[in-house]
């Protein structure tokens, strides 16, 4: 899985760059299984595929470490908490009858005028040639070591304070958590 | 074949007279055309306005026949002998800048003032000829003029043929055609300014055609009265530019101002706002619009014709005609772009809620004019020209269409009582269609390259004293032509799709038109497709209107007219750009209209009463003229009235009338102005609250949708003036 | 196949716009956390591209960076959502309007 420099601005070529279209059809086609379908269970397993698939295109992209982190995190982590949550407050037989709120006509044209932007600088933003250094991604103190090492290199040296702020704010969701999910003092067990 | 330019709108005066002629003669004998108001056989269960509704009295089939092939025919020879004179001239000798003046005689024969010596101006000249000119801008004109005229002219055999008014109604249409073709082949102010008068005149006759309905009857003082208003700031231009150029002749005039254009430009901001509060009037801009959705009283046809393909794009013609005038003038460019692109937008806001289809096609027009004065504004003369001439095209076919439709119906206008015609009148409904996308601008048919053409131009102009003004203006645009797209196709739904909403017995009555009616309405149709192709952006060489157009706008002062062109994708952007939001129109209006029955406008329109009331009473415009110029102008006559009757108790009675006068007005004023104020502000605030407490649903998604869509202004915003 | 930044830009806005398509218009109150999930994942895909095509691993730890504030906003909202189901016995986003007016 090599990128070529050959072709400026070629992230990915060759059978790379197939791989990369598939997982990236399947993704988009989970996702939208996702808003489209009417259970709750099928919606977060079409997530957690969708997920899935991300994952493998960001280990296409040389970033190993934030793949491995998608998986476990994201997928092993919240898509649990998610099933936990669905199984929990599932009732059995009572479907939505209508999928989509009554906005859906005016949040499509809303989307479809969104796009409008988006081709605009699609179109005209020409982005800085930089030369490509994939070795970027593996280097710690000039040595190829790997990417989690080099991730953590920078997290913990450049970025420390977000890296603790971060702790920080799972702490507070943490007791949030906790605190949203009591039963209230009234009600007697 | 040059030379019988001058049989180009002599035809039509000819037919004029023999019709005209014809008419009183065969109807001296028979008394009143129209029967009178008490006669029970006028009432119809049919809605007024069109032929069929009444009880007429037909004319005679031997008249009718000579009133038909005069009237049609001096047109058709009118447009044989335009093409024939352009052709002998030749496109690329007039691409090239080539004018042929026809003088005919010398009109007001003064002589040069050699007693005095002082003659005003450097080219003083004290005479005025009856001269026409053709060069590329009136052939254009001419060209278009004389065969959409015809087209309509045939068409209204069919349309009027049950009136028993038809030879005056021939008449004055060729009377119209005679107007109009001696305003675009004026070689100089004066005889441009007789055909304006004359279009003016016809518009009158014709919008008031049915004299005997009172509407109809007021409708056309309004016009003229309203024109009337205009004409007096163009009377004003032409004194200007008598006073500055000493000549009044075009060719004299332009080229004068533009070899020396510093000696005139201090006063050009004066004459051009004057010369264009002419073109206001007959254009029907902000604010002297009100005449034209009134004029609709008139037949389809006229309103075809005057009152969307010719008369009202006078006011056009003469600013591209004066385009070197106005370039000598920033100011006045950017009072006509300004103008002209609040007019869209104003005009296009109100036909989103009108219910009566000729009404809906009004405001189109009105708002498809400000495109064009905008183009002219922002000093792309070709392209507001290039508009005129597919907006003829289109235009023309939709109100004719619309005229088929109501013939179809039996006389009905309202758009909430028509659904379903698709089926039953398929000629009128596909070309009425094909109109329809023109008018919105889907791509490859006309209406989307000359709109594109002038969307293009406002982006990239430049105004010193406002640089944001022409980003803000494009935005204008651009809203308006998704209104466009929006209102026309909203109207195809309410007319042609879904279920029938009339009576029954309107519903057996519907039939398509006879060929005299269907022929024109495919003409115009397949016209409304092909007529773009000759201005095709981008593709070298294929801007052919553009380079006919080009020497009507020469280099000012010697400079060299400089070609830049803009960067294809910034083109391709905003073509994207106008196609999007004419798709996202056509889409809107199909899943509300077509598909959901109107349910979401008729919701809308509940929960914001108070707007949907001010929009479908066109801001209430009319009212307020009638407030403070009819009712202040009536009441001051009739005061003036008394006043000279007593003219021996002058002193006495002034001292009194001061004194009522001003204990009057201290009244008014604190009744109005105190209390009114007071209370306004009381009320408006609650009503202001009340709209807001709408936004509060309680729904996070409505608020997140909200939030997007700021979000979404904030990124345009921020991509535009980066 | 060559694949330029300008297909990520595109993927990763289709992801975004289904997520907030989804957000918008879905009733079900877990399908419009899911959505949201769907929007940061976008976001990632977003970052991890442009780190890669300037060669800066910035945009991998603001991934990780990213992915951490998900976990922890996922967390409070269906902590949110079992709050709200115990007070309403309904997973209706649209129930849960009484601040109207």
């Amino acid at each position: 899985m090599t990128a070529a420099q050959a072709v400026p601005g070629a992230l990915l070529t060759g059978a790379a760059g197939w791989m990369f279209v598939i997982f990236a059809v399947l993704a988009l086609g989970m996702a939208v299984a996702v808003v489209v379908a009417r259970n709750p269970i099928h919606s977060a397993l079409f997530l957690l595929s969708s997920f899935l698939l991300v994952a493998c295109i960001f280990i296409l992209q040389q970033a190993e470490f934030v793949g491995a982190v998608q998986i476990l995190v994201y997928a092993g982590g919240i898509m649990v908490l998610f099933l936990f949550v669905i199984m929990l407050v599932h009732q059995r037989g009572v479907q939505e009858r209508l999928t989509f709120q009554h906005q859906w006509d005016v949040a499509l044209l809303f989307l479809l005028v969104f796009l409008l932007p988006f081709l605009y600088v699609l179109w005209t933003e020409r982005f800085p040639e930089l030369p490509q250094n994939l070795d970027a991604f593996r280097t710690v103190r000039g040595k190829i070591a790997g990417n989690t090492e080099a991730v953590a290199w920078v997290l913990y040296r450049d970025y420390l304070l977000p890296f603790e702020v971060a702790s920080v704010f799972l702490l507070v969701a943490m007791i949030g958590a906790v605190v949203l999910g009591k039963r209230s003092a009234e009600k007697v067990d | 074949m040059r030379d019988l330019l001058w049989l180009v709108p002599v035809f039509p005066l000819a037919g004029f007279l023999v019709n005209g002629l014809v008419y009183l003669f065969s109807h001296r004998t028979s008394g009143a055309p129209h029967p009178p108001a008490d006669q029970p056989a006028a009432e119809s269960s049919l809605a007024a306005g069109h032929p069929h509704a009444h009880v007429h009295l037909e004319a005679e089939p031997k008249w009718k026949a000579l009133h038909t092939i005069v009237g049609t025919g001096s047109v058709a020879l009118s447009c044989i002998f335009a093409f024939g004179a352009i052709f002998d001239v030749g496109i690329p000798a007039l691409s090239s800048g080539a004018h042929h003046v026809l003088t005919l005689w010398r009109w007001i024969p003064l002589g040069v003032n050699q007693a005095t010596g002082q003659v005003p101006g450097p080219l003083g000249e004290w005479f005025v000829d009856m001269a026409l000119r053709l060069d590329s801008l009136s052939a254009l004109m001419i060209a278009f003029v004389t065969f959409v005229g015809f087209l309509i002219h045939v068409y209204s055999v069919g349309y009027m043929g049950h009136d028993a008014g038809y030879g005056r109604y021939f008449a004055y249409l060729n009377l119209f055609m005679f107007s109009m073709l001696t305003l675009v082949l004026a070689a100089n102010f004066l005889l441009m300014f007789v055909g304006w008068e004359g279009v003016g005149l016809c518009s009158y006759l014709l919008i008031g055609y049915d004299y005997h309905k009172k509407f109809a009857a007021d409708a056309g003082k309004k016009a003229f009265v309203v024109n009337r208003i205009g004409d007096f700031g163009f009377i004003l231009g032409i004194f200007g530019v008598f006073a500055l150029f000493g000549t009044l002749d075009f060719g004299k005039v332009f080229a004068a101002a533009a070899s020396n254009p510093t000696a005139y430009a201090p006063w050009m901001t004066l004459v051009c706002l004057c010369l264009f509060l002419g073109a206001v009037g007959k254009s029907a801009q902000v604010p002297l619009h009100v005449w034209l959705p009134d004029a609709m009283a008139g037949p389809t046809p006229v309103s075809a014709l005057i009152h969307a393909a010719t008369m009202v794009t006078a006011g056009v013609y003469m600013v591209a005609r004066c385009n070197v005038l106005f370039r000598l003038s920033p100011g006045a460019l950017l009072v006509v772009a300004v103008v002209g692109g609040f007019t869209a937008l104003f005009a296009a806001t109100i036909g989103l809620v009108q219910n009566d289809i000729k009404k809906v096609l009004a405001y189109s027009t009105v708002s498809q004019l400000g495109y064009m004065f905008l183009a002219c504004g922002v000093g792309a003369f070709a392209a507001g020209m290039f508009h005129v001439l597919t907006h003829a095209f289109f235009k023309a076919c939709l109100f004719l269409g619309s005229g088929s439709v109501i013939h179809a119906l039996g006389g009905e206008q309202d758009l909430r009582r028509m659904g379903g015609l698709a089926r039953r009148i398929p000629i009128t409904y596909a070309t009425f269609l094909t109109a329809t996308l023109a008018i919105a601008g889907v791509p490859l048919l006309a209406g989307f390259f000359s709109k594109d053409a002038i969307l293009a131009a406002v982006f990239e102009a430049h105004f010193r004293q406002a640089p944001w003004l022409p980003k803000l203006l494009w935005l204008a645009a651009l809203f308006t032509a998704s209104l466009t797209a929006f209102y026309m196709f909203r109207l195809v739904s309410l007319a042609f799709y879904g279920t029938f909403r009339g009576t029954a017995e309107l519903e057996a009555h519907v039939h398509e038109s006879p060929k005299s009616m269907t022929v024109p309405l495919i003409v115009l149709a397949l016209l409304s497709v092909i007529g773009g192709w000759i201005g095709i952006p981008i593709v070298r060489g294929g801007d052919r209107i553009g380079r006919f157009l080009s020497p009507i706008v020469p280099a000012l002062g010697g400079a060299r007219v400089e070609e830049h062109a803009p960067p294809v994708s910034l083109e391709v952007a905003l073509m994207a750009a106008s196609v999007g939001v004419a798709m996202i129109g056509l889409l809107l209006a199909y899943l509300w209209y077509a598909k959901g029955e109107g349910r979401v406008p008729a919701r809308l329109a509940e929960r914001f009463p108070a707007l949907y009331r001010v929009v479908a009473n066109k801001y209430f415009v009319d009212e307020a003229y009638d407030v403070l110029f009819v009712n202040g102008l009536a009441k001051g006559g009739g005061r003036l009235m008394w006043e000279v009757d007593a003219v021996w108790d002058l002193i006495p009675n002034g001292t009194a009338a001061v004194t009522r006068g001003a204990a009057w007005l201290s009244h008014f004023f604190d009744n109005y102005f105190v209390d009114g104020a007071v209370n306004g502000v009381a009320d408006s605030l609650q009503g202001g609250f009340r709209l807001l407490r709408r936004a509060q649903t309680g729904r996070v998604q409505n608020y997140a949708l909200v939030m997007g869509a700021g979000l979404f202004c904030i990124v345009a915003v921020y991509l535009i003036f980066r | 196949m060559t694949i330029t930044i300008n297909h990520f830009l595109v993927v990763s806005f289709l992801l975004f716009s289904i997520g907030l398509f989804g957000v918008l218009v879905r009733r079900n109150f877990l399908t419009v956390l899911m959505s949201v999930e769907l929007m940061l994942n976008a976001v990632n895909l977003n970052l991890i591209a442009f780190s890669r095509r300037l060669s800066d691993l910035t945009g991998q730890v603001f991934s990780v960076f990213v992915i951490t504030i998900a976990a922890g906003e996922a967390a409070i909202g269906l902590a949110l959502t079992i709050s709200l189901f115990r007070q309403r016995r309904t997973l209706n986003v649209e129930e849960a309007s009484s601040m109207q007016g």
